[in-house]
């Protein structure tokens, strides 16, 4: 364990027990996973049973037990999303790249993600990759948007 | 930005701000807000930066990046003012031309500007444009005219102008009457009095109290208060402020979605010039007033929208609701009293005070005061964010400022409140829209989401992706919810599977009777709204499910079929390509064939094919 890594963090913050959700999000966004070794640390470090801290790291879907890709694809499936073919979507990116949501591709380029709405409803179908919106993402723009990430 | 030390400083900044403030000096506003941002707000702003530059523009026209102008449909949209010309569909390639003849003729561009769907008349002022002149906006009304990013622009706009008012001119319990008479209530979705909630909060009786402003904004098709934090946040602060100090809180949360990592930024952006300017902090303006503000993350999980899961969320804890009473007014945060009002409430309340409660009672309803922001989307023309008082119909949303639906299609439903809310016939068209009426029809007027369905969308299926969206996000805490909302999902997989029976649906009725009443919180109570709404007002497409085995609208794929017309086909491949289970067949250059033991009715081909070849019944 990086102990230097995990102690920037955590000296970012109070120590209380409130502070157990900004921390992990912070390890997440960190390592883009919560290793197990900094999770054990962090309950220790807050004076958290390590129980409620796996509660917590379960409940929340932006938290993953295990390393995340490259890029992260999010697609909308909010209504105006599902109304517009969101899962159509879903279903050519899982079978171009091999990868069932909520998984990494065996390349470690992509994991695939759904989520309940973007908020860019009147762009519909969108979905993210990393930080950049793409709009109305019809099926066959799919090959040309995954090229702009491939390496 | 200097340290306001008193009232008087700021008023006197303020007039310095508006004496060096020149209204004839062209300003080019790209609108960066939810709708433009994924088409190219940035690459629009950039351009801009570059072709004044090259004209000799910069320090003659001034370039903003602004939040939601609205007409997200036709984005993205860049707004030149004093002009008022709205330009719509504006790509990078534009803008050298709107620099040339708009800014430095005084032309207009004349392919950029709105054209009515129906009437095909143009309209280059952003005035006249039908989608703008039916609106009132209150809590809008900044979002296309100031740069987020500066306190000074929104000073200008008389920003943190209600805490003269507050703290030298009024009394907390003066505040609160003043809420209360405005008759302003929850825009978060359930519509309780505000100033009533203040009131229980401030005569609880602990010393410590907290606000908390609610943009957890999970519900699908809603971006109304995405657009308020990212577009105007000072605004979000300075209700807080009032709040806070009515009824007597030292410490405030904004709980902000994950999703929104631009409302997270511009918040936290805004609280530090409020905390450097004196707006924030010890001491407020010499008041004697203290308090802060703190952003809190969500970390994606709709339930916490729910007040209690958000309260237990900024806790350190999962997201899980408890049963109410005791209300957060009395047991909140930390067991403390907390008020929590969503990001539209907070907004409205500066200019509450500022314009006073009667200013406010004169606008929409007799027992829904005020505005209401709605994000208008689907299958309407001009899809958007719009501000309306209370009370406007449903038809002049979607017709008069909507502009109705695209492609000629007939309406079929307009579905409001998120996955809590339920789907709105066309019977109900003219009904004026409130809290009590949507309530009447089997919806619920939610934080604002407003989704219009064509003839192209089924009902079953909408239904069943409410329930399959609440049965992904239910806490599993309490057993209706729970286990309800899992037997739900099941009928309606059996029924979109063509093995429907003609019992599912009472058994459904006597579901939703038992989740409705017994559930803890709000999410599994209202999770039969979708259900019961579409079988009261659409049965016949549940039946058709059930009895013909057939999807009217064809969009439960397990009931169509896809083949290919051997007439049309060009033998291009492109469905071949993308058939993720090698269904299709045949030679280049020919016509391709399905095999329908294979086929798993996806639709991919239907979608990539160029030469509509692909048919499904």
């Amino acid at each position: 364990m990086d102990e230097a890594r995990l102690e920037s963090i955590l000296s970012r913050y109070e120590g209380e027990p409130y502070d157990l959700i900004p921390i992990l999000q912070d390890i997440q966004d960190n390592y883009g996973f919560l290793p197990k070794e900094e999770v054990k640390a962090v309950a220790r470090r807050i004076n958290v049973p390590i129980t409620q801290v796996y509660s917590v790291a379960t409940f929340y879907k932006m938290f993953s037990l295990i390393p995340k890709g490259k890029h992260q694809l999010k697609v909308c499936l909010g209504t105006t999303c599902h109304l517009k073919g969101g899962q159509r979507l879903v279903d050519s990116l899982s079978s171009r790249l091999g990868v069932e949501v909520g998984y990494t591709s065996k390349d470690g380029q992509f994991s695939l993600e759904t989520v309940g709405c973007l908020g860019s409803c009147a762009q519909a179908p969108v979905m993210m990759v990393d930080d950049k919106y793409h709009a109305r993402v019809t099926v066959d723009k799919v090959p040309k948007i995954l090229k702009q990430y491939q390496t | 930005m200097p340290r306001f030390e008193s009232v008087d400083h700021l008023t006197q900044y303020r007039r310095q701000l508006k004496a060096k403030f020149d209204p004839e000096q062209p300003r080019v506003l790209v609108c960066a807000g939810p709708g433009c941002l994924p088409l190219g707000s940035e690459e629009v702003a950039q351009a801009f930066k570059e072709a004044l530059a090259e004209k000799g523009l910069n320090g003659k026209v001034v370039l903003k990046v602004s939040g939601c102008q609205g007409l997200c449909a036709r984005g993205v949209r860049v707004l030149l003012r004093p002009r008022e010309i709205s330009y719509q569909k504006v790509t990078v390639q534009d803008v050298p031309e709107i620099v040339e003849t708009t800014l430095v003729n005084g032309g207009i561009v004349d392919r950029l500007i709105y054209q009515d769907p129906a009437s095909q008349e143009k309209f280059s002022h952003k005035g006249e444009i039908p989608f703008y002149k039916n609106q009132q906006p209150i809590v809008l009304r900044k979002l296309d005219i100031i740069d987020p990013e500066s306190l000074d622009d929104y000073l200008l706009m008389g920003g943190y102008r209600s805490l003269r008012k507050i703290f030298f001119e009024m009394t907390p319990e003066q505040v609160i009457d003043l809420v209360e008479r405005s008759g302003l209530r929850g825009r978060g979705g359930a519509g309780f009095p505000t100033g009533r909630k203040w009131r229980i909060c401030r005569e609880a009786p602990e010393a410590v109290k907290f606000v908390i402003c609610n943009g957890d904004e999970g519900d699908p098709g809603a971006f109304m208060d995405r657009a308020v934090m990212e577009g105007d946040p000072h605004a979000v602060i300075e209700g807080m402020i009032v709040g806070a100090y009515a009824i007597g809180a030292r410490q405030g949360h904004i709980y902000v979605r994950h999703e929104y990592p631009l409302a997270v930024k511009r918040l936290k952006l805004a609280i530090e010039q409020a905390r450097d300017a004196g707006f924030l902090g010890n001491n407020i303006l010499r008041s004697g007033f203290n308090f802060d503000i703190k952003v809190s993350q969500g970390s994606g999980a709709f339930v916490c929208g729910e007040e209690t899961a958000l309260i237990a969320s900024i806790e350190g804890f999962i997201g899980e609701p408890s049963p109410r009473p005791p209300y957060p007014a009395q047991s909140g945060l930390f067991g403390l009293p907390t008020v929590i009002n969503n990001v539209e409430t907070w907004a409205n309340v500066p200019e509450i005070i500022n314009m006073g409660g009667d200013w406010y009672t004169a606008i929409g309803t007799e027992k829904s005061k005020g505005t209401k922001v709605f994000s208008l989307v689907g299958a309407v023309n001009h899809t958007g964010l719009v501000e309306v008082p209370m009370g406007t119909t449903l038809r002049q949303i979607i017709y008069d400022l909507g502009g109705g639906i695209p492609d000629n299609k007939a309406f079929k439903a307009v579905q409001t409140g998120g996955p809590s809310g339920g789907c709105i016939p066309a019977k109900f068209l003219d009904l004026p829209v409130d809290y009590d009426s949507l309530q009447e029809v089997g919806s619920i007027m939610g934080s604002g989401g407003m989704i219009v369905m064509d003839e192209t969308s089924c009902m079953v299926d909408v239904a069943r992706y409410f329930i399959g969206f609440l049965h992904a996000e239910s806490c599993g805490k309490c057993t209706p919810c729970r286990e309800g909302l899992t037997q739900l999902k099941y009928i309606y997989n059996e029924i979109i599977n063509g093995r429907g029976e003609e019992w599912h649906i009472p058994l459904m009725e006597e579901l939703c009777a038992a989740m409705g009443s017994a559930s803890i919180c709000g999410l599994g109570q209202s999770a039969v709204n979708p259900v019961l709404s579409t079988l009261k007002y659409f049965r016949d497409e549940y039946e058709a499910h059930i009895r013909d085995k057939k999807c009217p609208a064809l969009v439960c794929r397990p009931l169509l079929k896809y083949t290919i017309d051997p007439e049309t086909c060009t033998g291009c491949l492109a469905c071949v390509r993308e058939c993720p289970v090698g269904a299709i067949t045949g030679l280049k250059k020919e016509a391709q064939e399905i095999d329908q033991e294979l086929c798993i009715k996806c639709g991919l081909c239907y979608e990539m094919c160029q030469f509509d070849a692909v048919k499904r019944e």
